[in-house]
């Protein structure tokens, strides 16, 4: 149900959490479920919170991940947003 | 998603919320089912009023629990339910709730496919209203094949059928299959518990090891087939089944009865799981400040289970299934894969098993009335 909206997962455009998944921060990290397809997904860390409540603020992925991890491990951050893209809680702008 | 031990550490020390929030709303049921956990029948007097209701979905909205898990008794009968689910989807609480299907009429059907957000659980224990019947009482199964029926023709989309495994249902895993496929629906398989009236059919009623054994093959070849996380004491057989695989209790599950009392998950209603009341400070202080939810939060001892390469997998099962078979906390599950569970139950000499705190149950036959 969600297929239509996500699509392939482009990191030189624009992307956004879902309007349909929330957010709840945790020791670890945060919580996100989706309330269409209910799906729950753990993020593991702080600053992987911080670059999904902030990917609205960038013209692409690669320019958020850029702006917000360190240069060595922005691979890692790239491959857990593919990860959420998959589980259909990020969305196209 | 597997097995991830360091997250599965965090989630075992608790988590700003639940995860899993089951609430019954009432006490109150139309059926005797023979197994129930909560022991329902009649409504209590002091249950939760409509406002109180309202109350609490405000602040676990706020909390942001992402859905609530309603249970009963029979949640339908409560004259505010849909006023209750309707609130809480407002707020963007999910609701799943389960039911017997009694009240699903095609008006009733109809209302619920038009909110959003709402997973149904339809219950039955057999595959054919003799194996059923037994178990949820005479015409439990034409009711709740008719509440099926009613949701497909309005519908509501794909509703989840719920069985609890017997000794009997789970020799019907193929028949609830097609069952399931036949509306469209998911099959819900979960773990009968020793709790609430399930301690006096469980030891007749559980299914046997070698049934156990085919439950968790059955069920690893079949990933979309939901569980509820409940039968992570068979993941000791192999690779371990989807979920988190453990004991949530008070970490990240927990349940508020139909009078507001808080336990520490839905197999536990008992006084020695009962962590506090809603009414008294509301329900984040008691999920964040419970003496009872810290120690459950507290690193626990694998304890007889220490020696057993299969710690990791199973953590030693279910605590509600331990304790209601007379086994301590630190004792082997009693279907403890490997038999363990067994062997220390057999070397007990005198097994004591607390009973069920409150007992709603009604004290004369119950029989369905066609509707």
């Amino acid at each position: 149900m969600t297929t239509s909206t996500t699509g392939v997962f482009d990191t030189s455009a624009p992307w956004s959490l879902s309007e349909q998944v929330s957010l709840r921060d945790e020791s670890f990290g945060a919580l996100a479920y989706h309330h269409g397809n209910r799906r729950l997904v753990f993020l593991k860390s702080p600053e992987l919170v911080a670059l999904v409540r902030r990917l609205d603020e960038f013209e692409s992925v690669d320019d958020a991940v850029e702006a917000v991890a360190p240069a060595h491990e922005r691979g890692r951050y790239t491959g857990a947003l593919r990860s959420l893209h998959r589980s259909g809680m990020l969305r196209g702008r | 998603m597997g097995a991830d031990t360091s997250l599965r550490d965090r989630f075992e020390r608790g988590l700003a919320a639940p995860i899993c929030l089951t609430w019954e709303l009432t006490y109150a049921c139309n059926l005797a089912c023979t197994h129930c956990l909560s022991s329902s029948g009649r409504r209590d007097p002091k249950e939760l009023t409509t406002e109180e209701a309202l109350g609490i979905i405000d602040e676990i909205a706020d909390m942001k629990v992402f859905y609530i898990n309603i249970g009963g008794g029979e949640p339908m009968i409560r004259r505010d339910f849909f006023q209750l689910i309707e609130h809480a989807v407002d707020r963007r609480v999910g609701v799943k709730f389960s039911t017997n299907g009694t009240r699903i009429d095609r008006a009733a059907a109809q209302r619920l496919a038009s909110i959003d957000y709402l997973d149904i659980q339809v219950s039955v224990d057999g595959a054919d209203a003799l194996t059923n019947d037994r178990i949820r009482g005479t015409g439990s199964y034409v009711a709740a094949r008719r509440a099926m029926d009613n949701l497909a023709a309005a519908d509501f989309g794909p509703f989840k059928i719920s069985v609890v495994m017997t000794r009997e249902s789970v020799e019907q895993l193929d028949e609830f299959e097609q069952l399931a496929a036949g509306y469209g629906a998911q099959l819900r398989l979960t773990r009968l518990r020793p709790s609430g009236r399930g301690v006096d059919v469980w030891n007749e009623l559980h299914p046997s090891l070698a049934q156990n054994r085919r439950l968790y093959r059955w069920l690893v070849e079949r990933p979309e087939v939901l569980t509820g996380d409940s039968f992570f004491h068979l993941s000791a057989l192999g690779d371990p089944l989807d979920g988190l695989n453990l004991c949530g209790a008070g970490r990240v599950v927990c349940l508020i009865d139909p009078v507001g009392e808080v336990y520490a998950c839905p197999f536990v209603i008992h006084d020695e799981f009962r962590a506090g009341n809603v009414r008294d400070a509301g329900f984040a202080a008691v999920w964040t400040r419970s003496e009872l939810f810290e120690s459950l939060r507290e690193p626990e001892s694998p304890g007889a289970c220490g020696s057993c390469g299969s710690y990791d997998a199973c953590r030693g099962g279910c605590m509600a299934a331990k304790v209601f078979t007379g086994l301590e906390m630190t004792d082997p599950d009693p279907e403890c894969v490997f038999g363990h569970g067994e062997a220390a139950l057999a070397a007990k000499g005198v097994v004591h098993r607390p009973t069920p705190t409150p007992d709603h149950s009604r004290r004369v036959p119950v029989s369905i009335s066609a509707r």
